[in-house]
C-alpha cells in the first residue's frame, strides 16, 4: 500500500513538471520565443553566478568544518616517519591545485554570465592566440615537473628497502580470507621459511617449516607490538587472494600477493599513548567511546592504531580488523619476553615435529640454567640427602645404553662436580613396575653404574661417586598409567657430602 | 573583398557546389527503408544503430544507477531495514526475527562490482561513443553511411548479447560476480574465493568478450569511415572536434580491447582449463592449489593496459561533444582548435604509458612507478589547455544558456574539479595513503562519470533534433541540469573527506573500524543526494520519451545555427543521408562570427579574398 502511495506521488509530481514545462512553452510562445528566450538566459546566467559563490563557499566551508578529521591536520597527524613527508608533499598539491580549482571555477562560471547571450551583442571572432597558450601550456608544465621532483624523491625514500647491517625490526603479515596473522622473528631475529603446501590450520596456520630451525622461536601475537622509533620491515604476504596491508595512521599500504612477498617499511615515530594524547584536546574525541556507556572510557582514551585491509577480496572484506600497539623499548622487551612461540606451544614433540625425541639448544640452556639452580638450592639447603632428577639422561628400551642426548645433561653434571671438588654423590637408578621385580632391580643398578662410568670418563673421580640401583622400589608417580610410568624410570642424583 | 552571402538555399548550393558520388542512381533502399524489422530493429542505418546505442545505454543507466541506490542506502542507513526490497532481492535480504531486513554482504558486493561494470562499459562507452560516433561521424564528415553498415549492425548487436548475458546473470542464484570492476584474480578465478566468483563471473566474462567483439567492430567501422569516407574538401585538419575525439577514441578502444580480451582468455584458462597464468601458492578453503607459477600482476597489467585507454575512451568523446556544443552555443570559434586537436592526440598517445599508476600499491617495482609518475603527470598539461581553451572559448562569446550549454558548462566545471585530483593521486608518494580510499572514488565519479555524463547529457540535448525531429523540454532540461550539478557535488565532494581521512573503499559496513566509523553523518548526506540526483535523471528519461513523440518539433534544418554538416541535411535524413549529392567542405568547422557573420556553414565556398577562419594557426 506504501509503495502504491509513493508510486502514486512520484507520477503526479512527474504530470505536474510536464505541465509546468508545457505552460512555461505556451507562456513563451505567447511573449514570443526570443523574449522569452532572452529572460530565461537572463535568469540562468544569474543562477550561474549564484551557483558558482555558494559552491566555493560550500567547498572552503565544509573543508574548514572537516579540517580535523583529514589527513595530516588536527589529531590526524602520521604516526610514522615518511608519513609526514607525504602528508606535505599533499598540502604542496593541495596549494597549487587549489588555486586553480578556486580561478577556474570561477571564470568559468563568470564568463558564462557575463557574455551571456544580449540582443544586439556578437561574439567576438577570437580562434587562437599562440602567446595566452604558450602561457597555459608552460605554467602547468613547470608545476607538473616541481611536483613530480618533490613526489619522486619522497616516493623513493619511502620505498627503498633496508641497508644490509642496517638495525630493524623484521615482522610478517599474512592476509587470508578473512584475517591477518601476524609472525614475529623471535630471539634469532629471523623468519623461519615456509611453504604453502604445508599449512595446516589445526597446527600450522602459517605453512612454516619445521625442520628450518629459524622457526622454532617465531610467534604468532593477536596484536602487533612494536616500539617507537624503530624502522620496521613488514614482510606482506597472502595465503589466497589479494589482501592490501594497510595501516592508515601510518601512511602504510601495500597489496598482499599469493605467490610474490611484498615489504613495506616504515618507523613509527608515536606511541598510542602519545597519539591518544593527542586526541584528547578534540571535542569530537571526548565523547564517550561507547554511547551506551556514557561514563565509560572516552573515544580518544579508547583509541588504538589499526590495521585493515584496502583491497577487495571477498564478503567479510571490510571486516579484517586488527589492532596495532606502539610502545616504549622497555614495554616492548617486557611484551618480546612474555611471548611463546607457536612450535613450542604447538607443536614440539608432536607428531608433526621433526625434532622430536631430540633436544633442541634452547632446550638444553633452559636446562643446564635448571639443574644449576636445583644444585645450588641442595648445596645451601641445611641438611644433606637433597634430590635431583636427572630430567635428561635417556636410555635405550630394557637396556643400560645411555642414549645420545642424555650427554648434555651428563656434561652439565660433571662440569659442576669439577667446579664443587669436595662434593659426593650417589647416583640412583629407578624403573617403573613393569616386569619382573628382579630384572628391574638388576637393570636399574646397571643403569646407575652406566652413568657412573659415563661421568668417570668425563673426568669425575669415581671415589666421589656411589651408584645405586633402587628397582621399582620408590615410584614417585603411579606406575598404572603411562606418563607415571615414564616419570618412576629415572636417574637421581642425591649429594651425600658437601 | 567580396560580401559572403548570408542568406542562402542549402540545398540549391549542395546541388551546385556538391559531390556526387551517384549513390541515388543505385537502388538499395530496399533493405534499410523498409519495413519495421529492417528499418528499427536489424538495421544498417548509423542514424537508428545510435539510437539503439542510447536507448539501450539508458536502460543499463538505470540498472547501474538504481544498484548504486541500494547500496548507498546500506551505506547511509545501516541501521534501516531493507525489508521492502525483499520483493525485488529475494534472499540477499535477510531478515530478522524483529522484521528487520539486512542486506547480504555477498549481494554488496556484486552490487558495487556491477554497478561498476555497467556504467564503464554499457553506459558510458557503448552508450556515449556508440551512439554520437554513430550518428556523427557520416553525418559529420558527410559520408552516406559507416564504411560497413554490415559490421555496424553487428557492433550493436554483440553489445546487446553482452548485455543479455549480464542480465541474466544477476538472476543467478549465487549472484553475478562481486569482486570488483576490475576482477583481479585469484578472487575472480577461483570458485571457492567468493560465490559470485562462480557462475556469475563466468557470464560476467562472456559478456564482455562479446562486448569486447562489439567495440572493436564499432571501433574499426569508425576508423576506416573517417579515414576513407570524408566528403571533398573535409581534410583532417577541418574536421570537428567531435570527429577528432570519436577518431582517437576509436584507435585506443582497437588497440587496447584485445589487451584486454587475452587477459580475459587467460582468464578464462584459469578457471576451467587448470592454468596458472595468475594463480600461485595459493590454500584456500582448507586445501593448497596445486597450480603455481603464474602472478595475479600480470592480469593488472593486461587489466590496466586496457583500463587507462578506457578511461579516455570514455572521457574524448565527452570532450569533442563539449567542445563543439560550447563553441555553438557561445557562438564562438573553439580557441585553440589545433592545440584541442593536439591535446586530443597527446591524451590518446599518453593514455598508453600510464597504466601502472593503478597498481603503484600492488607490489610491482618501486622503481618502476618512477616512469608511471612522470607520464602521468604529462597528462595534466595537455589536460589543463583544453580546460583554458574551453573558458577561452566562453569569453567574448554570446552565450545561449540552453540545456545543452548548461551541461557542457556543467562538463568543464566537473572535468575541472575532478581532474586536478588526479594530480594528488598520480603521484605515488601521495597514492601510498589514498589509494583504494574514498579519494579515488570521489576522483573518479567526477572527472569520469560525472563529466562524462554531462558531456553526454550535453550531447543528446544539442543533437536531439537530429536524432528525432524534436526539441526535448528546455524546462525540464534546466530542473535536470541544476539537480545533477547540484546534488553530484553533493554526493561527490564530501568523498574527498572521507578519503582523506583514511575511509577505504567497497566496506559494507564501518563499524568494525573506529578510524573509519565516524562519518554517519556525512554518509546520510550522501545517500539522500544520490536518491535525488537518482530521481532527476528518471525525469531526463521521462523528458526523454515524451519529447519522442511530444516535443517541440523542429521546423528549421539548422536550429542552433551550426556550422557542421549534420545540420545541412534534411530535418529527417533518409536513408543516405542526403537526399541529392554531398555537400562538398571549403572551410573549418567554426567560422562564428567571423567577418561579423553569425556562423558560416562549412559548405558554403569561400569568397574572394576571404581569408580562412583558421588561418595563421
Amino acid at each position: 500500500m506504501l509503495g502504491l502511495v509513493i508510486f502514486a506521488i512520484i507520477a503526479l509530481i512527474a504530470v505536474i513538471i510536464v505541465q509546468l514545462s508545457k505552460v512555461s512553452e505556451l507562456a513563451a510562445s505567447i511573449k514570443g520565443e526570443e523574449e522569452a528566450r532572452i529572460q530565461g538566459n537572463n535568469r540562468t546566467a544569474f543562477w550561474m553566478v549564484i551557483f558558482m559563490i555558494a559552491f566555493l563557499v560550500f567547498c572552503v566551508v565544509s573543508a574548514l568544518y572537516y579540517k580535523d578529521s583529514m589527513l595530516g591536520y588536527g589529531p590526524h597527524e602520521s604516526a610514522s616517519e615518511h608519513g609526514l613527508d607525504l602528508d606535505s608533499l599533499f598540502d604542496v598539491t593541495l596549494i597549487f591545485t587549489g588555486i586553480v580549482f578556486i580561478l577556474t571555477q570561477i571564470v568559468l562560471f563568470w564568463f558564462s554570465y557575463k557574455y551571456r547571450e544580449q540582443k544586439g551583442r556578437k561574439a567576438v571572432f577570437f580562434p587562437h592566440n599562440a602567446m595566452l597558450e604558450y602561457i597555459w601550456t608552460g605554467i602547468p608544465a613547470v608545476v607538473m615537473v616541481y611536483l613530480v621532483v618533490q613526489g619522486l624523491f619522497v616516493w623513493n625514500e619511502t620505498m627503498s628497502d633496508v641497508e644490509p647491517g642496517e638495525d630493524y625490526i623484521e615482522i610478517e603479515a599474512t592476509g587470508y580470507q578473512f584475517a591477518w596473522d601476524i609472525r614475529y622473528p623471535g630471539a634469532d631475529g629471523k623468519l623461519g621459511t615456509k611453504n604453502f603446501r604445508l599449512i595446516n590450520p589445526a597446527n600450522n596456520p602459517l605453512g612454516q617449516d619445521w625442520s628450518d630451525r629459524k622457526n622454532i622461536d617465531d610467534f604468532i601475537p593477536a596484536e602487533i607490538v612494536l616500539p617507537v622509533n624503530k624502522k620496521v620491515r613488514v614482510a606482506i604476504n597472502s595465503k589466497d587472494v589479494l589482501h592490501n596491508f594497510y595501516l592508515p595512521h601510518f601512511r602504510v599500504k601495500m597489496d598482499a600477493v599469493p605467490g610474490l612477498p611484498t615489504y613495506f617499511i616504515f618507523t613509527p615515530i608515536k606511541t598510542t599513548e602519545e597519539y591518544r594524547e593527542g586526541l584528547k584536546d578534540y571535542p569530537e574525541w571526548q565523547l564517550p567511546a561507547d554511547e551506551t556507556e556514557p561514563d565509560g572510557p572516552q573515544r580518544w582514551e579508547a583509541f588504538d592504531y589499526e590495521l585493515a585491509c584496502a583491497e577487495l577480496c571477498g564478503s567479510g572484506h571490510y571486516s579484517m580488523r586488527k589492532v596495532v600497539k606502539i610502545v616504549s623499548e622497555a614495554e616492548y622487551e617486557e611484551w618480546l619476553s612474555k611471548q611463546t612461540s607457536y612450535y613450542m606451544s604447538n607443536v614440539r614433540n608432536t607428531d608433526i615435529d621433526p625434532f622430536k625425541g631430540e633436544l633442541l639448544g634452547l632446550e638444553i640452556a633452559n636446562r643446564k640454567d635448571a639443574l644449576v639452580s636445583q644444585f645450588n638450592e641442595a648445596m645451601g639447603a641445611d641438611e644433606l640427602g637433597s634430590i635431583i632428577n636427572l630430567e635428561h639422561v635417556f636410555f635405550d628400551t630394557g637396556s643400560a645404553n645411555l642414549r645420545e642426548i642424555s650427554k648434555y645433561e651428563l656434561q652439565n653434571v660433571a662440569d659442576l662436580m669439577k667446579n664443587n671438588a669436595s662434593v659426593q654423590f650417589e647416583l640412583g637408578g629407578h624403573t617403573d613396575s613393569q616386569g619382573d621385580d628382579s630384572a628391574n632391580q638388576v637393570l636399574s643398578d646397571n643403569r646407575a653404574n652406566a652413568v657412573m662410568n659415563y661421568l668417570s670418563n668425563l673426568g669425575v673421580s669415581s671415589a666421589r661417586m656411589k651408584a645405586k640401583g633402587y628397582g621399582e622400589t620408590s615410584p614417585i608417580e603411579s606406575n598404572d598409567s603411562a606418563e607415571g610410568r615414564q616419570a618412576n624410570r629415572r636417574t637421581e642424583l642425591k649429594i651425600t657430602s658437601k | 573583398m567580396a560580401e559572403l552571402i548570408t542568406t542562402y538555399d542549402t540545398d540549391a548550393i549542395i546541388a551546385e557546389k556538391g559531390y556526387d558520388d551517384h549513390f541515388h542512381e543505385h537502388h538499395h533502399g530496399d533493405k534499410y527503408q523498409s519495413g519495421f524489422i529492417h528499418h528499427y530493429i536489424f538495421s544498417m542505418d548509423h542514424k537508428i544503430i545510435a539510437r539503439q546505442f542510447l536507448i539501450t545505454g539508458i536502460f543499463w543507466a538505470i540498472i547501474g544507477a538504481a544498484m548504486s541506490i541500494i547500496f548507498r542506502l546500506q551505506l547511509g542507513f545501516p541501521e534501516e531495514s531493507l525489508a521492502w526490497l525483499k520483493p525485488l532481492l529475494g534472499k540477499w535480504i535477510v531478515v530478522d526475527e524483529a522484521g528487520i531486513g539486512t542486506l547480504a554482504p555477498e549481494f554488496y558486493y556484486a552490487l558495487v562490482t556491477m554497478h561498476g561494470t555497467i556504467l564503464v562499459f554499457f553506459v558510458l562507452t557503448a552508450g556515449l561513443s556508440g551512439t554520437f560516433s554513430n550518428l556523427l561521424i557520416p553525418l559529420q564528415i558527410g559520408a552516406r553511411d559507416m564504411a560497413s553498415p554490415f559490421l555496424n549492425m553487428l557492433s550493436y548487436w554483440f553489445f546487446f548479447m553482452a548485455g543479455v548475458v549480464m542480465f541474466y546473470s544477476l538472476f543467478l542464484s549465487t549472484g553475478p560476480f562481486s569482486g570488483g570492476w576490475t576482477a583481479y584474480p585469484p578472487l575472480s578465478a577461483l570458485p571457492q574465493a567468493s560465490t559470485g566468483s562462480g557462475t556469475g563471473m563466468t557470464l560476467w566474462l562472456v559478456s564482455l568478450t562479446l562486448f569486447v567483439v562489439s567495440v572493436l567492430l564499432g571501433g574499426i567501422n569508425y576508423i576506416t569511415t573517417v579515414l576513407n569516407l570524408r566528403t571533398q574538401g573535409m581534410s583532417l585538419w577541418r574536421m570537428p572536434l567531435t570527429i577528432w575525439a570519436f577518431f582517437v577514441t576509436a584507435i585506443l578502444g582497437l588497440l587496447s580491447f584485445p589487451v584486454l580480451a587475452s587477459g580475459f582468455f587467460m582468464l578464462i584458462f584459469d578457471r576451467s582449463l587448470g592454468t596458472s597464468f595468475f594463480l600461485s601458492d595459493i590454500f584456500i578453503n582448507g586445501q593448497a592449489l596445486d597450480r603455481v607459477g603464474g602472478t595475479p600482476i600480470l592480469y593488472q597489467h593486461l587489466f590496466w593496459f586496457l583500463g587507462h585507454p578506457e578511461v579516455y575512451i570514455i572521457i574524448l568523446p565527452a570532450m569533442g561533444i563539449s567542445s563543439e556544443v560550447l563553441s555553438v552555443h557561445a557562438r564562438k570559434p573553439i580557441f585553440g582548435y589545433k592545440a584541442m586537436v593536439l591535446s586530443i592526440l597527446a591524451i590518446g598517445f599518453l593514455s598508453f604509458i600510464v597504466w601502472a599508476h593503478h597498481m603503484f600499491m600492488s607490489g610491482v617495482n618501486p622503481f618502476i612507478s618512477n616512469f608511471f609518475v612522470i607520464f602521468t603527470l604529462i597528462i595534466a598539461v595537455p589536460s589543463a589547455i583544453k580546460v583554458f581553451n574551453w573558458i577561452t572559448t566562453l569569453w567574448g562569446g554570446n552565450i545561449r544558456l540552453n540545456s545543452a550549454m548548461l551541461f557542457a558548462i556543467g562538463f568543464v566545471s566537473m572535468f575541472i574539479s575532478g581532474g586536478l585530483t588526479g594530480i594528488f593521486l598520480g603521484n605515488s608518494a601521495i597514492d601510498i595513503q589514498l589509494h583504494d580510499t574514498y579519494f579515488v572514488v570521489a576522483h573518479f565519479h567526477i572527472v569520469m562519470g560525472i563529466a562524462a555524463f554531462f558531456g553526454m547529457f550535453a550531447g543528446i540535448y544539442h543533437w536531439y533534433p537530429k536524432m528525432f525531429g524534436r526539441f526535448m523540454s528546455e524546462t525540464m532540461g534546466r530542473i535536470h541540469f541544476w539537480g545533477t550539478l547540484i546534488g553530484a557535488y553533493a554526493i561527490f565532494w564530501p568523498m574527498h573527506y572521507i578519503g582523506m581521512a583514511g575511509v577505504p573503499r567497497r566496506y559494507y559496513s564501518f563499524d568494525t573500524f573506529d578510524a573509519f566509523s565516524h562519518f554517519d553523518d556525512m554518509n546520510k548526506f550522501i545517500t539522500i543526494a544520490a536518491i535525488v540526483v537518482f530521481a532527476l535523471q528518471l525525469l531526463f528519461v521521462l523528458n526523454f520519451f515524451y519529447s519522442i513523440w511530444k516535443g517541440k518539433v523542429v521546423k528549421s534544418r539548422n536550429p542552433w545555427g551550426a556550422t557542421t554538416l549534420e545540420w545541412s541535411t534534411p530535418i529527417d535524413p533518409g536513408h543516405g543521408n542526403w537526399p541529392g549529392k554531398i555537400p562538398s567542405v571549403h572551410r573549418w568547422a567554426y567560422d562564428y562570427g567571423k567577418d561579423g557573420i553569425e556562423f558560416v556553414p562549412q559548405y558554403i565556398p569561400m569568397v574572394e579574398g576571404e581569408e580562412a577562419g583558421d588561418a595563421g594557426h
